[in-house]
């Protein structure tokens, strides 16, 4: 999933408080997923945020609404159909959704109610590591399908590199060195010989977002306009 | 010493570094770290010191992330007075491009010798002593590894990573690597070792040694592999200054094993001989290291105390450094 986490409420309110309309978009994939914006997270903001604005003798309509994913259009649309238009939508998807919304919404001011953290698994109930960072060449069939890209500090490809100590990485002494769970890996499955023979080449970083913004566009699954 | 399989073949970039190894004589590199400033002195100061007691001087790349005069610079300093450096060469800042375009200006100057690293990574800011950059973003295109191939694709075949060839020839490089030469889980410091020298790795330079029953171990699985015989490895030598600084280097920094037994000696001499006793434990360091079969050299660590190093290379018979005849060069 993508793992995001919320923006402070105070950092939601200066945003949205020259706006008198406002409505709080939640997403209900990942960042429901993650207890970070989905239905009942924003629910919970469109409560707090018109006390607080209250405080602060700001005068504020908020509305909370929350579809299955704001990155498809689809999903989002009804929720702004209608003359009853925001002046502003804060949104609590990821990245994707509130870009999308921006391209979108024309002269209503999109704002972010999350930060976009990384593409994670849980490891357990309130625990979320990165996994990926979507670099679009995947190496996992050489590195026993865990990730130096994102699970090293310095994403070497042939590491682990000197910093490496006890299994744990130099930047921090909580954080695993990926490397390691690599060889940890390649040793439990008996193919350690093959972490010395295979020479993993400079990546081509072209297809990451090093190559610009990247487009997946596939023919067979557009539809026809009648 | 076995002879390298390189032995009978001309050699690769003509440094002195090169000539000593090649020759079969027990090599002596020593560091120094360039300033936070712009003092051209501190650069040369240290290198007229250090000049008759090492066949070359290795210069840090913004060692622990900190920001100081560039290696290639502080390269060029010694170069022009005919002290024969190592620049360093970390992934940590520089991108394919920026790499290939330092390492032909280097060469432009004459450098010779280049120590591939990864680089500290950059939340280390002198590992907290100094601001540093945490936030800094880094680069690491390349690891370590990708570098050395890709140095020895410029001088070998003359061409640039991305394929096109270098005009009128490749760079006349002498390559190295770094080596953590400890215990670690499947052996990997050894499989480690034998990709970069598959990768090209003429020299190999070693973490600071202190165990040396760990390092006779890990050398010899490396000799169980000819690793010895397709590189020369140079073993690390960091001089210690104090009991504090052994206790630090044990607790905190990665590769470097440090035996209690060392830590109670050094605690065991009154402050104002620390210092001496840490430039007799050098000693025994380097005479212990030279009877292991496949060290071919020491890279001497004094940092901040370059003055140690002269005392420790006579102390150690290493002086006068031999005087190996230079190689025709092909300029640059």
């Amino acid at each position: 999933m993508i793992v995001v986490r919320r923006k402070p409420l105070e950092s939601i309110l200066a945003f949205i408080s020259p706006y008198r309309k406002v409505l709080l978009l939640g997403c209900g994939s990942c960042a429901a997923v993650c207890f970070a914006g989905g239905e009942k997270e924003t629910e919970e903001v469109a409560c707090l945020l018109p006390l607080m604005a209250a405080d602060k003798g700001i005068d504020v309509e908020v509305r909370a609404a929350t579809c299955q994913r704001v990155c498809d259009w689809e999903f989002v649309e009804p929720l702004l159909a209608g003359d009853d238009k925001p002046e502003a939508v804060v949104s609590f998807s990821c990245g994707a959704g509130t870009n999308l919304l921006a391209d979108r919404l024309g002269a209503i001011r999109v704002f972010p109610g999350v930060d976009t953290l990384f593409i994670g698994a849980t490891l357990e109930h309130g625990t979320w590591q990165e996994m990926c960072i979507g670099c679009g060449d995947c190496v996992l069939d050489r590195t026993f399908g865990i990730c130096p890209i994102a699970r090293c500090s310095k994403s070497i490809l042939n590491g682990p590199c000197g910093g490496s100590k006890d299994g744990k990485c130099e930047i921090n002494p909580e954080t695993d060195c990926g490397w390691i769970k690599i060889v940890e890996r390649a040793k439990a499955l008996g193919r350690l010989e093959d972490l010395a023979a295979t020479y993993i080449a400079p990546k081509n970083w072209a297809s990451s977002h090093h190559g610009g913004p990247r487009r997946v566009k596939r023919e067979d699954l557009k539809i026809a306009k009648p | 010493m076995p002879s390298l399989d390189t032995a009978s073949k001309p050699l690769l970039s003509g440094s002195r570094l090169e000539r000593v190894l090649r020759s079969g004589q027990f090599a002596v590199t020593a560091e120094i770290g360039p300033p936070m400033g712009c003092d051209p002195a501190v650069v040369t100061t240290k290198g007229d010191l250090l000049r008759s007691y090492a066949d070359a001087l290795n210069i840090t790349d913004n060692q622990t992330a900190v920001v100081r005069l560039s290696s290639i610079a502080a390269a060029v300093l010694l170069a022009q007075r005919g002290i024969e450096p190592v620049m360093q060469m970390t992934c940590r800042d520089r991108n394919r491009i920026a790499i290939q375009s330092d390492i032909l200006g280097a060469a432009s100057f004459g450098i010779r010798n280049c120590l591939c690293i990864a680089g500290d990574h950059q939340s280390f800011g002198a590992a907290g002593k100094l601001k540093g950059h945490p936030g800094a973003k880094n680069v690491y295109d390349l690891d370590s590894i990708q570098l050395v191939a890709m140095l020895k694709k410029m001088r070998d075949e003359g061409v640039l990573e991305g394929g096109d060839a270098i005009e009128h020839g490749g760079p006349r490089l002498f390559i190295g690597a770094a080596w953590t030469p400890v215990k670690e889980v499947g052996d990997i410091r050894v499989l480690r070792l034998a990709k970069k020298v598959q990768a090209g790795a003429d020299f190999i330079q070693t973490q600071g040694v202190y165990d040396i029953e760990e390092f006779k171990d890990i050398m010899a699985r490396a000799r169980d592999r000819g690793l010895h015989t397709r590189t020369r490895i140079l073993a690390g030598v960091i001089v210690p200054k104090s009991a504090g600084m052994l206790r630090y280097m044990q607790s905190s920094v990665a590769g470097v094993k440090v035996p209690d037994a060392l830590i109670q000696r050094m605690a065991g001499v009154k402050k104002d001989k620390a210092r001496e006793e840490g430039k007799k434990i050098s000693v025994e360091l380097i005479q212990q290291l030279r009877e292991i079969e496949g060290v071919s050299g020491v890279h001497i660590q004094a940092i901040e105390w370059e003055e140690a190093v002269p005392d420790i290379v006579k102390a150690s018979g290493l002086f006068p450094r031999p005087d190996v005849e230079a190689a025709p060069s092909r300029e640059p």
